[in-house]
């Protein structure tokens, strides 16, 4: 399914870390653009963090990586220029609060231009807990670059010493008089590159980082103000909708548009397998969709939400067949260390076991939605993205036409969870307002976002674990179908591993998750070690630390236990259960606390320790903690996409149960803050130890099935 | 096709549309109120919440025909000459909100719940707001910035009456007595 379109997303899907492919060229011009759009002011361009590390006295040549620049205008305001999408991350703020940090200008004196094509740099997208520790420094290194500028030019201008300036609410003053980074850049065109060792402040110096600093335009959410991409309207648009296979594939078949194409205004759009209708109104649109008469051809034989993990391992096929054929190959080489099948022949016990991991959706409460604007040869599309140069890129490709005549604006969007990497409905809008000769908005219903947007991939994961007499683990062999590579290495201790991902043809379209296959990883990991732990009669948190030797793992796995009261839960009958791991360079334990009535679960409490490295917004910080516990909580309880014969089966939001009110356990969450340690990306860890720490707690109280969600058997 | 005059935020607005189109798209596609958002259009989200007759009430699945002679207040309508509602400022302090697209039907339904209920619970608090979908898991804060809510409409309103019921609204969209009489389609979307 989807073939092509999963090769060309593959690396990003799995492992977030393709390089960069685009043209420098294109770049400079767009650099040199902007800078001529501004008209004055001091622009400085960003470079890779990574500059900073090839040494002092570092190539001062044109920039060949631009990530970011920044502007200083005649007023004195700063804006910083990026490619980095805001989805409720809050990165407004928190790369907002770095640029003003190191200018030394009051935060509301800065403001961002993110992810406008035309206007910022290459950017890969908005993943991977990626923006903190990469784009945040970026910047701030660019304000750094820019505050020694503005200071040489200080000290010209107000004929003192350089040393005796001192630089703040943007202005630096020495020898009894004073000037304005305005005044300083008044009427000239500035630019600058930042150095390869551009200075940065050390942590301790820190005002506006590192303080719980509220969100930039919160006012505009709380009033309603604030336009997401399916509020957004141009002058003469016009509505379009998609026609659409009554489940998730099918082939167009059979289409009579007559009686669609007789009403007022309406325009039928038929392209191979694409349909669609643009009307004046979103609701004669949703009336013409459904006055189209067209029938989709659904191929038989596809596996079902209970078929699905042997289809996954190749089991539904003929054994002389190989398994998995088409995808193969990539990601399916095994890392190995010692001889885990010797050690596991060798041991004293050993533990098998398989895990299920379903489809789960992400469910992002703003659908995917685009408004597209043609102008002669030029496109311009609005839309919900974290990768808006990856979906321009789709839509030059799907038009044949050259990126540099795409531009691809992102409102700050209604949030994406990993959800929203791809540009289908810019491309359908697109379409349309190309048929139309007008501009259209596309927004998708939320069925269509069930079966037309992409999953978090199913899995089975199949593990084998030998221990010595003594309870040590010596074997520990992990097979993953399907779901990912993420967090697949153990951090544990043992002398002989296996680890290897295989992928495998899914039948639903698949991409990446907050936390990716890592979640899944977790939950069988840290799901066996309590299998074993219990097993041999030893305390889950001893018995981990007993394989650990990893200081940032084993402190949060005690600051955790501690923080629960570990090992009694905190009310006599309830279960209490933890689990551990790192994933993305932070340091993740959680403790729940569950009761049982009848075969229901229900979480009573939930302990969080986490350590990230520095913490840039505490406040902000804590939120996506929090946010990211709280999703946890749907896979680990209750959400996993059931479908047959082509169609999902509970594609709508009163099927597919999300976490709400009732679901949510008090939380306690404890920060490390490792001042010493860079920060990393905090958006996603906190995710991967959810389930199994509720489905060991469940344990206590009965057994449960190897499977997401956690139930009782 | 029928017309309707809609009583939104204090003024009338002439309407043309069909009698089972929703309320939500009258609000969003002709009256560019785009506050109130789309999130599942079966009334399961919370983000389409408006108040109709000082009832939260879901637009989305709420037939324009049944709320034409209704008292309509959506988040545009909540703040007065830019001063935000206490519930608005509430949000905002607290920062009760990430991507902020289930903000505006949160804010409703908390308007909605401390004019019935002044001095909420946590647990009644969260049987309030179950059907309001915060997916980017924001549910502490939105808790805490509804007690801070409450707390300061209290102390702005001592003449709360032994009722627990808040005076009339401080909006000036007039609030009728006793219990307002609801259509149809809003009381199927109370349930």
């Amino acid at each position: 399914m989807n073939a092509h379109h999963d090769d060309t997303i593959e690396v990003e899907r799995y492992e977030l870390s393709s390089p960069s492919t685009y043209l420098f060229e294109m770049e400079r011009r767009t650099f040199l653009a902007i800078f001529g759009v501004l008209g004055s002011g001091l622009l400085v361009a960003a470079t890779q963090a990574r500059a900073q590390e090839s040494g002092r006295g570092g190539e001062r040549s044109a920039p060949t990586d631009v990530m970011a620049w920044i502007h200083v205008n005649e007023d004195g305001r700063v804006t910083g220029y990026t490619g980095k999408t805001e989805i409720g991350q809050n990165i407004r703020t928190s790369l907002a609060q770095a640029i003003a940090d190191e200018l030394h200008v009051p935060l509301d004196r800065v403001s961002l231009v993110m992810a406008d094509t035309d206007l910022v740099p290459f950017d890969q997208g908005t993943f991977g807990s990626l923006s903190t520790p990469r784009m945040a420094p970026v910047l701030a290194r660019a304000a750094a670059t820019a505050r020694e500028m503005l200071i040489d030019r200080a000290a010209e201008r107000l004929g003192a010493p350089r040393a005796s300036l001192r630089c703040d609410a943007g202005q630096i003053a020495g020898g009894g008089r004073s000037v304005t980074f305005g005044d300083l850049v008044k009427g000239r065109q500035l630019t600058g590159v930042v150095p390869a060792d551009a200075p940065l402040m050390p942590r301790s110096a820190w005002k506006v980082r590192g303080t719980a600093a509220p969100k930039v335009d919160g006012r505009s959410f709380v009033t309603g103000e604030h336009r997401y991409t399916p509020d957004l309207t141009r002058p003469g648009m016009l509505h379009g909708r998609v026609l659409r296979p009554q489940g998730y594939t099918g082939t167009l078949a059979t289409f009579d548009d007559s009686a669609a194409r007789a009403m007022d205004g309406v325009t039928v759009v038929r392209d191979g397998n694409f349909a669609g209708v643009v009307a004046p109104s979103a609701r004669v649109a949703r009336r013409a969709a459904a006055a189209v008469k067209a029938e989709w051809t659904v191929p038989d034989g596809l596996p079902s939400s209970t078929t699905v993990y042997d289809h996954l391992q190749g089991r539904d096929r003929s054994p002389s067949g190989p398994s998995s054929t088409t995808a193969a190959g990539r990601g399916s080489t095994p890392t190995q260390t010692g001889d885990p099948a010797k050690a596991r022949a060798a041991a004293a016990r050993t533990f098998t076991a398989t895990y299920r991991i379903p489809y789960i959706a992400h469910v992002p409460l703003e659908p995917r939605a685009a408004v597209a604007e043609w102008e002669g040869e030029k496109l311009t599309v609005w839309t919900g993205t974290q990768r808006p140069f990856g979906v321009r890129s789709e839509l030059a490709t799907a038009f044949r036409m050259p990126e540099e005549r795409v531009r691809v604006i992102v409102p700050d969007t209604g949030s994406a969870y990993g959800g929203k990497h791809t540009g289908e409905h810019a491309v359908e809008a697109a379409r349309l307002a190309k048929a139309a000769g007008r501009p259209v908005k596309v927004v998708w219903s939320r069925p269509e976002e069930f079966s037309f947007g992409y999953l978090r991939p199913a899995g089975v994961i199949e593990i084998a674990a030998a221990v010595d007499a003594e309870g040590r683990l010596t074997a520990w062999e992990f097979d993953n179908w399907n779901s990912g590579g993420s967090g697949i290495a153990t951090p544990y201790d043992v002398p002989n591993v296996r680890t290897q991902f295989h992928p495998a043809d899914s039948p639903l379209r698949q991409g990446s998750y907050r936390g990716l296959a890592a979640t899944a990883n977790h939950h069988a990991r840290e799901m066996q070690m309590d299998a074993i732990a219990r097993a041999l009669g030893v305390d889950a948190v001893e018995y981990r630390l007993r394989h650990l030797t990893n200081d940032r793992l084993r402190a949060v796995l005690q600051a955790a236990a501690k923080a629960a009261g570990w090992p009694k839960p905190s009310v006599e009958g309830r279960g209490l259960g933890i689990a551990c791991g790192t994933e993305k360079g932070s340091y993740i334990a959680t403790a729940a606390e569950v009761s049982r009535t009848d075969n229901v679960l229900k979480v009573e409490r939930l302990v969080v320790a986490y350590e990230c490295g520095a913490i840039v917004n505490p406040d902000g910080l804590r939120h996506q903690v929090e946010g990211a516990v709280v999703q946890g909580l749907g896979g680990a309880l209750f959400e996993a996409i059931t479908f047959a014969n082509g169609a999902i089966t509970n594609g709508n939001m009163a099927k597919y149960r999300v976490p709400r009110f009732k679901d949510v356990a008090p939380m306690e969450v404890v920060l490390l803050d490792r001042q010493d340690l860079p920060s990393v990306g905090a958006g996603e860890t906190p995710i991967v130890c959810v389930a199994p720490a509720i489905g060991s707690a469940a344990r206590a109280l009965g057994a449960v099935a190897d499977a997401l969600p956690v139930r009782f058997v | 096709m029928p017309s309707y005059t809609l009583r939104i935020n204090g003024k009338a607005h002439e309407v043309e549309a069909e009698a089972d189109d929703t309320l939500l798209s009258v609000l969003r596609d002709d009256l560019d109120l785009t506050g109130a958002r789309y999130g599942c259009g079966e009334g399961q989200c919370g983000s389409c919440t408006v108040l109709v007759d000082n009832r939260a009430m879901r637009s989305c699945v709420a037939r324009v025909s049944a709320v034409a002679k209704a008292q309509i207040v959506t988040i545009e309508g909540l703040a007065t000459n830019g001063t935000l509602h206490p519930v608005q400022q509430a949000f905002l302090e607290v920062e009760a909100f990430q991507c902020g697209y289930c903000t505006s039907g949160m804010v409703m339904a908390t308007v909605a719940l401390l004019r019935t209920n002044p001095s909420p619970t946590d647990a009644d608090i969260a049987r309030a707001l179950d059907r309001n979908v915060c997916r980017c898991g924001t549910h502490a804060r939105i808790v805490k910035a509804v007690r801070l809510a409450a707390e300061r409409l209290r102390a702005a309103t001592p003449s709360a009456g032994a009722d627990g019921r808040l005076p009339p609204s401080p909006l000036g969209f007039g609030v009728p007595s006793g219990e307002p009489a609801l259509p149809r389609a809003a009381q199927e979307a109370q349930r």
